[in-house]
């Protein structure tokens, strides 16, 4: 089947089997491979991606669900030279190890921030119960959270 | 590693009207799958447990979406409103906060935001045997692996069984429940409203089904009342994990009160039974009494009267009680 879809603000139109899951798509036709597949069932948040702006898992999710809509992945968010805020306190905090969790981390703290007001330790910890983290670093993710998050909404109230 | 090979071949098909999916659902039948998120659908397939034909996806169909007042005060919600939307609805927390309680602790942020209410009713059971792809009564055969010596059914029912042990895992459910919530349903030859509390079905009803919906039918929608817009509610899962779980016990209430005293009450538990599980005893003994802790001492123990324990979960006995205590500590 065809599916047009916009990815980081491209314009793409695929041609897969109808089976095909929206992070197929992403690393094998587009090449984005920053999206991460982990579990492969819901479970870990590796894949998170934006849909539409908000977080879904892209491994959970139809090739023809994604018609017509918008995704952002890890890729879309900032560069090597202009990191999005989340991305910079993600790195001033050390809040990856392996990193292999830190691109959905990412879009999921994003979201989060986005549509959250007077963030806490324990919002942000909830905000991201569907991400999982295997080396368990927890603490310094959502120090980054917090950080990133005084950054984007500061700078959206001006 | 690609994961598109562990998804088997399944056609497609993307309806963008009511009529269309009707009438494809009247076609394929039960070798139909109506699709809403997707959420629970996936792992079906990729585990090779279920092999529908086609799926028919619901969520093109624009008029199955959104959440609207009713002329009575009450509201109405598209089966194909996400999870998020229900949990952070304004006419919803206005007035029915115990349906949005019960959203939020829908597995995880992201599946929130891809699930559908449709979809987080019909979901079906947890129960790992016939998740496993099983041969088990349920999936057409003649055993059930949980209810057996051996059988791990720590998580399985104390209520309703009938050959199968297995438990609605819906946390909306119970809510709708409470809230005395009706289906509407259509299909290709018409449309029937269901109340929420005969929607769900228990194995001895249909043992290969979870809801009354028919191979034909689509839920287009569901109407909460009024009448307990004005209620305190209180809402408490009890999960192993507190995200991409499914309730051991939950407990849905609302409480009518005046003068001190309750005058009409609805308790719904979800986690013990095939269907969401009222408690028609309890609801009858407080009638008449203040919500405090002496009353939820003395009626505890009649949510569980008629409960049938298995080899592992007893548990959820005292479990039930304590949270009937709490609801009425209040």
């Amino acid at each position: 089947m065809k599916v047009s879809l916009t990815v980081n603000g491209s314009k793409h139109k695929v041609d897969v089997p109808s089976n095909t899951l929206l992070v197929d798509i992403l690393r094998d036709h587009l090449g984005l491979t920053g999206t991460h597949v982990g579990c492969d069932t819901s479970q870990c948040g590796a894949c998170t991606v934006h849909l539409n702006g908000s977080s879904v898992k892209s491994c959970t999710i139809l090739a023809g669900q994604a018609e017509g809509v918008h995704v952002t992945t890890i890729e879309g968010i900032g560069s090597v030279t202009d990191l999005h805020p989340m991305q910079a306190a993600f790195r001033d905090r050390h809040a990856l190890q392996c990193g292999f969790c830190t691109p959905g981390m990412i879009m999921s703290a994003i979201d989060l921030v986005n549509t959250s007001k007077g963030l806490d330790n324990r919002a942000v910890r909830e905000g991201l119960e569907g991400n999982i983290c295997r080396c368990t670093g927890y603490h310094n993710i959502v120090a980054a959270v917090l950080q990133a998050a005084e950054v984007m909404q500061g700078s959206s109230d001006e | 590693m690609t994961s598109y090979d562990v998804m088997p071949a399944t056609e497609l098909y993307q309806p963008v009207n009511i009529e269309d999916a009707t009438a494809l659902a009247a076609r394929l039948g039960r070798k139909g799958w109506l699709l809403g998120g997707g959420q629970d659908t996936y792992g079906w397939l990729k585990d090779r447990a279920k092999r529908p034909d086609a799926f028919i996806d619901l969520t093109g169909i624009d008029v199955l979406k959104g959440i609207r007042s009713l002329p009575d005060g009450g509201v109405e919600i598209g089966s194909m409103t996400t999870i998020t939307e229900v949990a952070q609805n304004p006419l919803i927390n206005e007035k029915f906060t115990l349906l949005s309680a019960a959203a939020k602790t829908v597995a995880s942020p992201q599946i929130r935001n891809m699930g559908t209410l449709g979809g987080n009713l019909c979901q079906d059971t947890r129960c790992w045997y016939y998740r496993r792809g099983l041969n088990c009564y349920r999936a057409g055969g003649n055993i059930c692996y949980a209810d057996s010596p051996e059988g791990m059914n720590r998580e399985h029912a104390l209520f309703g069984a009938s050959r199968c042990v297995a438990v609605t895992p819906s946390d909306t459910a119970p809510a709708l429940v409470a809230l005395e919530a009706t289906m509407l349903i259509t299909s290709a030859s018409g449309s029937r409203q269901v109340a929420a509390e005969d929607f769900f079905v228990g194995p001895a009803t249909d043992i290969l089904n979870m809801t009354a919906l028919q191979a034909d039918e689509i839920l287009v929608s569901v109407r909460i009342p009024r009448k307990w817009a004005d209620a305190t509610f209180y809402h408490e899962k009890v999960a192993d994990r507190n995200v991409w779980d499914f309730a051991l016990v939950s407990l849905c209430a609302a409480f009518k009160e005046d003068a001190g005293q309750i005058t009409d009450a609805r308790l719904v538990a979800g986690g013990v039974d095939c269907v969401p599980h009222r408690l028609r005893e309890v609801e009858q003994a407080i009638i008449g009494q203040p919500r405090n802790e002496t009353t939820g001492e003395a009626v505890k123990v009649r949510a569980t009267s008629a409960a049938t324990t298995l080899n592992y979960n007893q548990f959820k006995v005292p479990l039930m009680q304590n949270l009937v205590l709490r609801a009425l500590r209040g």
